[in-house]
């Protein structure tokens, strides 16, 4: 018998980072779920693509590097880049597009930047991004929900039209997304961008059928489903409530504010909090713990720059949504924020006084 | 004509900046520690004389002239590096085979000590005391373990010994604990 | 809104940052009452309990000593005595694994007891007429450090000077497992609050606040019954999270004040004790009871018994775990203290001292090991417990990259090293191993800082001494130099020491010049400086052994050297000639065979040599014969300069004469006049190397 020499503390919380990256991706569940239902089941599609790609790239990069695999694919953490990112793309996007984007996530923005806990950009975000730069075309294919589709489309259409950009049956995506008028049809925030080009204002835009309800139709129900997906983490004390809740509310207020200031252009906050990405990203994307802000203020103010990019690049820049690059330049912004938003340390008094 | 004029233009504007520049060096100097003075002040004092110079300060006079700022065993990697960042040069491993060692210092064994103050010399820092024909004995706490004692010794009776480890000034290896085996 | 003290009069308990909720398992051992150990046939009694530096040992090994009996002196106030435990005989004093977490040998008195059991006179005090100095006294020789585990000298908080508004005693255990204090106070409040009294008539505070943590109901309870009469006194429950029991947590959660960085708590009033010290003080005064034994929490799941037991200060832990039923597993846990902050021992020799509050010793599934250290994921959950309100996950980074600056700006002075954030750490580094080390590393800095001024500020002062003296030096040899050359002129020759003056002095000369490179007149300097005293050295011995080659003949050595300047060798090797005779007649058993044929050469190494031989360590004899050689070798080249230069010397003296050495040096007598022989011979040889090159 030997005595075992350990370092104190001695005793450890039972959650482990692999546990908490898993609890994430299960608490996108609900997204997917309406997703596939209201979409259709390009999004499942995806996702095997995604995961396969990450633990792929991943275990690749690994040991390229001289690492223990297995170890560390087994902190989920890849697991969860790739649900993000597929659940971003549009369903129904070509197979290599998922490929692509989840690969370069992998290997350039995470590994290439030391691994896990060291990348200085969301991956899943980056990726979304590259991909949104190189094919834009793909990138904005979104079909409108089943219910508004003028083809019926199956459960196995949606492999043939990932894979062939055609429905078993021979539709071309192009005509998948057509309504039954001869109307292409694009996310609610692509058409109100669209529409407000064309000098339409936003009543008239919102007589489009994917406006249905206030924030488009399918929409809601995602975006719900999300929100209900993050409160269980916060309840879990998996992400603090302090990012999605400056996201939420700066982008809620400051479209209120514009709302009401040119109530013709711009839409108002409760489109804005439930069209489009908003929850995906306030409680899933702009939480991840490795390029968020890290102390308390610096995670109120993280998630306030994201909401005022988001709300300034959906109104007045060049894309329809905006959570990408309002995440990836925050992520920018994290370590300023982090620099000047440290607590106040016991029996220190103020920063000013430390120096 | 235009050139003329671009050329009085660029010539006018150049003098003007480097009045103003000029002047902000005269009247914005940096007062800052004489470099010699700073580099003195990373080096480790322990006046071993094994970079070639008789002591720290003659070493920080030589860097300052340009000398290679390798040549500090005592102060080992972390000197080096200070150098290197004060001096804005490249930091290059100690120019010897000497790898950084543990602390040691210098102890007379007693018995064998003839008293011929040989070592009392050489000592840079006075820590050794003793009289001629009498014992010598090293004062553990301003001994810098620089070695130079070792050789004058005509009997060889100085040893360098590592520094024991106290609790006080354990770094917290627990590694490096022997673990009893019981049964 | 009212003061503070009204706030705390009225009941309020305020909070701190951060905090866990790890499972309390108290209840392993807080329903049992308090067992006593049976004696160990060993008390092994570290000299050094406390922080501070031991006390005189006034005690020798052999001696018999009574239970109660000072075993050290306490010469200085950061000292403090320690007991004998038990009357019994003092085995040995030697190094002894310390219950310190490097598990590093300290000085340690092995106590063998009698089972007698015999106190030393008593000698109680009435507390309510001592003075203070009297109480503060009997507190330091009575041995009390600090119990909750800090171990700092009780006196010395105590005897503070500034005014204290509250009087802090510290009875929150927030450690799992650890139930000491708990069961102490359901057992002995009533002494507990007259060690509150003494600790009140010493440091004279407004109120007495009492915090308990409010998982301990009937210590509460108690508490509160044995204070009813003392209307100052305030018993307060403070929620139940870890580290409330840290000293800075508890002033924060009962008085809403935080101790400034870098102060003590007197500084802001206040005083903070812990409640077994409290016991120890009632103890130490009442019944002049030294702090001999205190009550250990033995829990955890390898144990049949797990409970509390009152352990002599000594006894190892070996004998306190088989008290209480240990079944150890293969790769076994043995932690001294509690699980957040407590450290494993690599023995179970270990001895239990004054700051030992538990044993545990937990099975693998109780308390997992730690498992393989994953990457930070920068989830700050850390900095959400941390009580100090630090950013753990940067300290970690600048930590792993060694940056002190960066780590002094960040605060790590300012851990506490509860462990709280490696306990949240879903990545499970040991956060708190890092900080150790990292404060380590920053101390261990500071000292060689501080030792590189005081090296910088002894190797001037040298140097500026060194140029003193050489000033001197100078002068006089000027002085004498004329004196000589005059003497010289007069007997009209020239001599080998009057050149070797001469060259020094041109040498002296050279060094004085300015050169150019201030650091290259410095090294000529220096040499020079050496050289002028070796050729001292040379002359006086030289001098010495012509006088002892020629008794009665001392008045006039001056004239000595005219004499022998015709053949300066030949005057060497009479000289040593002689010398070696008058001081070795009685020994020289066997003179160096001398190959035919030599020259007077070889013959003054020889005779050199023979003075080796007085020699009784193997190991003398060595260094002897080395520095033969050495001298053989040197006389080598020095023949070879002889020879160019037109002197008679066989060039293959020296091999016979290494020869002639070796074989003589067994027999012997006395190793240092060996070395001295050694020595004066080596500078002969050079006096002589140079006196041919002249």
């Amino acid at each position: 018998m030997s005595f075992k020499i350990a370092s104190s503390p001695h005793q450890h919380n039972q959650r482990s980072t692999a546990q908490i990256m898993f609890m994430v991706a299960l608490a996108c569940l609900p997204g997917i779920a309406v997703q596939a239902v209201l979409f259709g089941y390009g999004v499942l599609v995806q996702l095997a693509l995604a995961i396969v790609t990450a633990w792929c790239s991943e275990a690749l990069v690994l040991k390229l590097r001289g690492k223990a695999v297995l170890v560390r694919l087994k902190d989920h953490s890849a697991l969860l880049t790739a649900v993000l990112l597929a659940i971003a793309i549009p369903p129904y996007a070509p197979w290599w597009i998922i490929v692509i984007g989840t690969a370069f996530a992998i290997i350039m923005v995470k590994q290439l930047y030391g691994g896990l806990g060291n990348n200085l950009f969301n991956p899943a975000m980056a990726g979304y991004v590259l991909l949104l730069v190189s094919f834009p075309l793909q990138m904005t294919q979104w079909l409108p929900p089943l219910s508004l589709q003028s083809i019926e489309l199956a459960p196995w259409d949606a492999v043939c039209a990932v894979f062939s950009q055609y429905s078993c049956s021979g539709f071309s995506l192009t005509q998948l997304q057509t309504s039954i008028d001869g109307v292409t049809m694009a996310t609610p925030l692509d058409t109100l961008r669209t529409d407000l080009s064309r000098g339409l204002t936003l009543d008239e835009s919102r007589q489009n059928p994917v406006f249905y309800g206030f924030a488009g139709a399918g929409w809601l129900w995602l975006n719900l489903a999300y929100l209900a997906g993050g409160l269980l983490l916060i309840q879990q004390k998996i992400i603090s409530w302090r990012i999605p809740v400056a996201v939420l509310s700066s982008l809620f207020v400051l479209s209120a504010i514009a709302a009401l200031a040119t109530p013709d252009t711009i839409a108002g906050p409760l489109f804005h909090l439930f069209s489009g990405g908003t929850m995906l990203a306030a409680f899933f994307i702009a939480t991840d713990p490795v390029s968020a802000s890290t102390t308390n203020t610096g995670r109120l103010c993280y998630g306030a720059l994201i909401g005022l990019l988001v709300f300034l690049i959906r109104n007045f820049g060049g894309y329809p949504d905006a959570y990408a690059f309002a995440i990836l330049l925050a992520n920018m912004a994290v370590p300023l924020i982090d620099y000047y938003t440290r607590p106040r340390t016991y029996g220190h008094r103020t920063r000013s006084e430390l120096k | 004509m235009t050139l003329l004029t671009a050329l009085i233009a660029i010539g006018v504007l150049a003098l003007i900046f480097g009045a103003v520049l000029g002047f902000a060096a005269v009247r914005f100097k940096v007062e800052s520690d004489p470099l010699v003075e700073q580099i003195d002040d990373i080096l480790p004092q322990t006046q071993c004389g094994q970079c070639g110079y008789p002591g720290c300060r003659p070493y920080a006079e030589a860097i300052a002239n340009g000398d290679d700022i390798n040549k500090c065993p005592p102060g080992g990697e972390s000197t080096i590096r200070k150098l290197a960042d004060l001096m804005g040069v490249e930091a290059t491993p100690l120019n010897e085979a000497q790898t950084e060692s543990v602390k040691r210092v210098a102890y007379i064994r007693e018995d064998e000590c003839i008293g011929c103050t040989k070592c009392i010399q050489a000592c840079p820092v006075d820590a050794i005391v003793g009289a001629s024909k009498l014992m010598h004995t090293v004062l553990i706490d301003e001994c810098t373990g620089c070695d130079l004692c070792v050789e004058p010794c005509p009997v060889d009776c100085i040893d360098m010994v590592p520094l024991a480890t106290t609790p006080e000034r354990w770094k917290w290896d627990l590694a490096a604990i022997p673990v009893k085996m019981v049964e | 809104m009212p003061g503070v003290f009204q706030q705390i009069q009225s009941g309020k308990v305020w909070d701190f940052h951060g905090g866990i909720h790890p499972p309390a398992r108290k209840s392993q051992t807080n329903q049992k009452p308090i067992a006593v150990l049976p004696l160990p046939d060993r008390l092994y009694i570290p000299l050094r309990q406390h922080i501070g530096v031991a006390g005189q040992l006034i005690v020798r090994v052999g001696d018999r000593v009574l239970k109660g009996q000072a075993l050290t002196n306490a010469d200085n106030s950061m000292a403090v005595p320690v007991h004998a435990p038990t009357s019994g005989t003092v085995l040995s004093i030697e190094p002894h694994t310390s219950p310190h977490p490097s598990a590093l040998p300290e000085l340690t008195l092995v106590l063998a007891p009698d089972g007698l059991d015999e106190w030393r006179q008593r000698e109680p005090l009435n507390f309510a007429n001592c003075d203070k100095m009297a109480l503060l006294n009997r507190i330091q020789d009575s041995g009390i450090a600090g119990m909750g585990g800090a171990g700092f000298p009780t006196h010395l908080k105590t005897g503070v000077v500034q005014p204290v508004d509250y009087l802090i005693i510290n009875a929150v255990e927030c450690e799992p497992y650890i139930t000491a204090d708990d069961l102490l106070m359901q057992e002995a409040a009533t002494t507990i609050v007259k060690g509150i009294d003494i600790l009140c008539h010493l440091l004279n505070p407004k109120a007495v606040l009492i915090g308990i943590e409010d998982d301990k109901p009937i210590a509460k309870a108690a508490m509160q019954a044995a204070c009813s009469q003392r209307e100052h006194y305030y018993v307060r429950a403070v929620p139940t999270k870890y580290p409330s029991g840290g000293e800075k947590q508890l002033i924060q959660l009962l008085t809403n004040k935080e101790v400034p960085n870098g102060r003590r708590p007197v500084d802001i009033g206040i005083v903070m004790q812990n409640v077994g010290t409290a016991f120890a003080i009632a103890q130490a005064v009442l019944d002049d009871h030294p702090l001999i034994s205190r009550i250990v929490t033995v829990a955890g799941d390898t144990l049949t018994q797990p409970q509390n037991v009152l352990a002599l200060l000594g006894t190892p832990v070996s004998a306190v775990l088989d008290a209480c039923g240990f079944a150890p597993q293969r790769q076994q846990r043995v932690i001294m203290g509690g699980p957040m902050m407590g450290f494993t021992l690599p023995d179970l020799s270990v001895p239990i001292v004054k700051t030992t509050n538990c044993i545990l010793a937990p099975t693998a599934e109780e308390l997992p090991a730690a498992t393989e250290e994953m990457d930070c994921i920068r989830c700050s959950a850390c900095a959400d417990a941390c009580p100090a309100s630090l950013l753990p996950q940067q300290l970690l980074w600048y930590s792993k990259a060694k940056d002190s600056d960066k780590l002094k700006q960040y605060n790590l002075a300012d851990c506490i090293e509860c462990g709280a954030c490696a306990y949240v750490c879903p990545s499970e580094i040991p956060l708190v191993q890092y900080y150790r080390v990292a404060k380590a590393d920053i101390r261990e800095q500071q000292r060689e800082t501080l030792k590189a001024e005081q090296a910088k500020a002894r190797f001037e002062a040298r140097n500026a001494r060194l140029e003193q003296e050489k000033q001197q030096r100078l002068e006089r040899n000027q002085q004498l130099a004329a004196a000589r050359q005059q003497q010289q002129q007069q007997s009209g020759g020239n001599t080998a020491v009057a050149e070797a003056l001469a060259r020094i002095k041109a040498k002296q000369a050279q060094a004085e010049t300015p050169a150019a490179d201030a650091g290259e007149a410095n090294k000529a300097q220096i040499l020079a400086e050496r050289e002028l005293k070796k050729q001292q050295a040379r002359e006086y011995q030289q001098q010495k052994a012509q006088a002892e080659a020629k008794p009665g003949n001392t008045d006039n050595q001056q004239d000595n050297v005219p004499a022998a300047a015709g053949d300066s060798k030949a005057a060497a090797v009479a000289a040593a000639l002689a010398r070696a005779k008058a001081k070795k007649a009685q020994q020289h058993t066997a003179a160096a065979p001398q190959p035919a044929g030599t020259t007077p050469d070889s013959d003054s190494s020889a005779t050199t040599e023979t003075t080796v031989t007085p020699d009784a360590d193997p190991r003398k004899a060595a260094i002897a014969a080395a520095i033969a050689r050495a001298k053989a070798k040197q006389q080598l080249t020095e023949n070879a300069t002889a020879d160019s230069s037109g002197n008679s010397t066989d060039s293959e003296q020296p091999a016979p004469a290494t020869a002639a050495a070796e074989p003589v040096t067994d027999t012997s007598a006395d190793p240092r006049k060996a070395a001295i022989a050694a020595a004066i011979a080596r500078a002969k040889a050079r006096k002589q190397a140079d006196s041919e090159n002249s």
